[in-house]
């Protein structure tokens, strides 16, 4: 079985099949990334490009790893050293990285819908690395997989996503993943961040889906809690009103995780605001798995990539 | 025979002019590009050298009034012009047009006026009639001198593109305008509410990630203008209404007796935020594709009479400037070729009568400049559009008058074809389809 799709710029669409399929294949390649000698000749020859716009550190490198032990010669670029600083459009960049014969586009862009207008112009697969407040498709594919490598499974299981909903492509990304494999997802956050709206469009059965604008309550019994990351200038927006009383109502903190199951486990995709969303002793306590997304991570880019480049079997 | 006279008898066709209360068969009879006779016209009043037109089979109607068009020029030549815009204006059936002042340099001031007056007289296929700015460079902070402009020629102000969100200069506009019988034209949106916004807020630009610009935008901006109608008694137009709140202010503006109108467009109509999805920059406009309560809501009052007029806000753009991320794309779409066919849509779908939908595109804009446009009345200029309503054509941007190519209705197969469009007796627009019939 292949992707049977050209790019990956979200999850939503994307079928319960094809999503264990990259799970599936992903666990092979993990296997890899544990060798002494980290590498395989999977992707070789193939030229890969990091075209990213916003500032990361994690999922470019967790990109840049995964073609490189598939063996693909991978380009970094970043907005500093790019072209976009002489006025060119987004779309002559890409098509000038495209004439070089690149295979596979991986793109970061702050604005929602970029990698969507590349796909559409461009005949090489284009990855979306997170795009704007839309989608951020390889991280909710490597929390599914830490979720299922720890859980053993997602179906039925209660994940708590609290945060700024409002603004996270992790959040969409996870809500569509996380529904289409059936598990039930509880939004959590303040009222100016958590749109009543939010995930009425999928065709979710009744109470799979909830919101809370309480924290307490909706980490009542969770297997799983998600944080999100404050972006510290929506203070400024007007959406909460100090960092200290959004650590206050939002912050998990070890009597709030009391209140899930006892082998709930405490997500977060990083980079963590410790003492604001998250309170060091859980970020670093025995039922976080935050590092372990990490590691995942590569693995999953290892899977998306190989199969978008029309690998059937690692 | 002279092929520029502007004298016509046009026959057999089927002449569609609210403003007479005409619906039906009538013959027409046009001197010197005016109308000299409407009804059964005697062999003997017809001069020698008289164009003949048969139009059996098709609509006779006024030249359509468009109240809100961008022509870009001063300043943005490579997006439109005067020229093309006219041309694009004619081929849809208008025969008049009032620009809009967002042009570079602002229309603020008697000599921007005139160069638009002036490029519409040596180039111009339609009627231009300019709106000048309400503030300097539509700033929104000092009033623009509006004596000189309206001496100049324009015929209503407004700092469309933006709304003037202080308050307190809006009422001194107004009194203003009021001591000078002028009309004055806002673009409702709270620019605090709509900041960073790109499409509606609803569903839709939660699934896409998008900001969105929530209703309460327009509809407060509207709320407070009407406020402000009612205090200074100024003739006041809604630009664009998109929102199905802004409908019930106006609607009741209305049942208090101020002088109030409204328009909305053709996108409003046939659209909601839905065609968006996929990060369509063909479909960004500002104020935004609302949900399809509003769209039903705009129909509805357009029916009733709550909203006097179809608009384009036709806004041309360069194809580089729309091929970009969706927030970074500009606002508008181009509206001037497609509107009637858009709007012909609702009459074959039965929301609206065949007449109405002429009036709002004639006689109710026309009514809101105060001008003796949009009807073919003994003595009125011959302005006038010749329609298929039988042909069916497919919208291909690539063969539009228009300079810009943003148009969300690319592919959709229209109804109703303008065939012929005059102004003042002269041929401003012609298919080979039209020339036949003419002897």
């Amino acid at each position: 079985m292949t992707l049977k799709q050209k790019d990956l710029l979200s999850i939503q669409g994307m079928s319960a099949e094809q999503i264990g399929h990259i799970l599936q294949t992903a666990e092979s390649f993990k296997e890899v990334s544990g060798r002494e000698i980290k590498k395989v000749p999977a992707l070789r020859g193939k030229t890969i490009v990091n075209l990213f716009y916003e500032a990361s550190t994690r999922t470019r490198t967790s990109f840049e790893l995964a073609g490189k032990r598939l063996s693909a010669d991978v380009v970094n670029i970043s907005t500093a050293t790019s072209s976009t600083t002489k006025g060119e459009t987004l779309l002559d960049t890409a098509r000038n990285i495209e004439a070089m014969r690149s295979d596979i586009l991986i793109i970061r862009h702050p604005m929602a819908g970029a990698p969507a207008l590349l796909a559409r112009r461009l005949s090489c697969s284009v990855i979306n690395a997170g795009d704007g407040a839309h989608e951020h498709p390889t991280q909710a594919l490597l929390d599914l997989y830490t979720i299922k490598e720890k859980k053993g499974r997602v179906e039925g299981l209660t994940v708590v996503i609290a945060g700024d909903i409002l603004h996270s492509r992790v959040a969409r990304s996870n809500l569509f993943a996380l529904t289409v494999m059936g598990a039930r997802v509880r939004l959590a956050g303040p009222a100016t961040m958590l749109p009543p709206l939010m995930g009425q469009w999928l065709t979710a059965p009744p109470g799979q889906i909830e919101l809370f604008t309480d924290f307490d309550r909706a980490l009542d019994g969770a297997d799983v809690i998600m944080m999100l990351r404050l972006q510290l200038e929506r203070q400024t927006g007007g959406f909460f009103p100090s960092v200290a009383e959004y650590a206050r109502l939002w912050g998990l903190n070890a009597e709030r995780v009391a209140r899930a199951k006892p082998d709930a486990l405490i997500m977060h995709p990083g980079p963590i605001n410790r003492g604001v969303e998250i309170a060091t002793d859980v970020a670093d306590g025995l039922s976080s798995v935050i590092l372990e997304q990490v590691t995942n991570g590569v693995a999953i880019r290892m899977a998306v990539l190989y199969l978008l480049s029309g690998g059937t079997q690692p | 025979m002279s092929k520029n006279t502007t004298s016509w008898l046009i026959t057999g066709g089927h002449l569609i002019d609210p403003a007479q209360g005409i619906d039906g068969p009538a013959d027409l009879l046009i001197i010197d590009g005016k109308v000299a006779k409407v009804g059964k016209v005697a062999k003997e009043a017809v001069p020698a050298g008289c164009q003949k037109l048969d139009a059996s089979g098709r609509w006779i109607a006024p030249g359509f009034v468009d109240l809100h068009t961008h022509l870009r020029e001063p300043g943005y030549e490579y997006k439109e012009t005067v020229q093309t815009g006219t041309r694009a204006a004619a081929a849809g059936g208008f025969t008049t047009i009032c620009c809009m002042p967002n042009t570079n340099p602002i229309n603020d001031n008697r000599s921007v006026t005139e160069l638009i007056l002036k490029q519409a007289q040596l180039k111009g296929a339609v009627r231009v009639l300019p709106v000048g700015a309400i503030t300097k460079g539509s700033q929104g902070e000092e009033l623009a001198e509006i004596g000189e402009l309206l001496e100049a020629g324009c015929v209503a102000i407004s700092d469309d593109g933006r709304p003037v969100m202080n308050s307190r200069i809006m009422r001194r506009a107004m009194d203003y305008a009021k001591g000078l019988g002028a009309l004055v034209i806002d673009h409702c949106e709270d620019l605090h509410l709509s900041a960073g916004g790109c499409m509606h807020e609803g569903i839709v630009s939660l699934q896409l990630g998008l900001q969105g610009i929530p209703s309460a935008s327009e509809e407060a901006m509207v709320a407070r203008d009407l406020a402000l109608v009612e205090l200074t008694g100024c003739r006041f137009h809604v630009a664009h209404v998109s929102a199905a709140g802004s409908v019930a202010l106006i609607r009741a503006a209305k049942a208090k007796g101020l002088p109030v109108t409204a328009e909305t467009c053709p996108h409003y109509l046939a659209l909601t935020d839905e065609a968006v999805l996929d990060y369509r920059t063909h479909a960004k406009m500002n104020p935004p594709l609302g949900s399809r309560r509003d769209q039903e809501v705009l129909i509805e009052a357009l029916a009733d009479g709550t909203i006097d007029a179809i608009a384009t806000d036709h806004a041309p753009h360069a194809i580089q400037e729309k091929e970009q991320e969706f927030d970074r794309a500009p606002f508008g779409v181009i509206g001037l070729e497609t509107a009637f066919s858009i709007g012909y849509e609702l009459v074959r779908r039965s929301q609206l009568s065949r007449s109405r939908l002429i009036e709002t595109l004639t006689n109710g804009p026309a009514k809101i400049l105060q001008r003796p446009l949009g009807t073919l009345a003994p003595g009125a200029p011959a302005d006038l559009v010749m329609i298929d309503p039988e042909e069916s054509w497919p919208v291909d941007p690539r063969q539009f008058q228009s300079k810009g190519r943003n148009t969300p209705f690319e592919g959709w197969m229209l109804h109703g074809r303008v065939l012929l469009t005059l102004v003042e007796g002269r041929v401003a627009h012609e298919v080979p389809a039209a020339q036949g019939a003419r002897a």
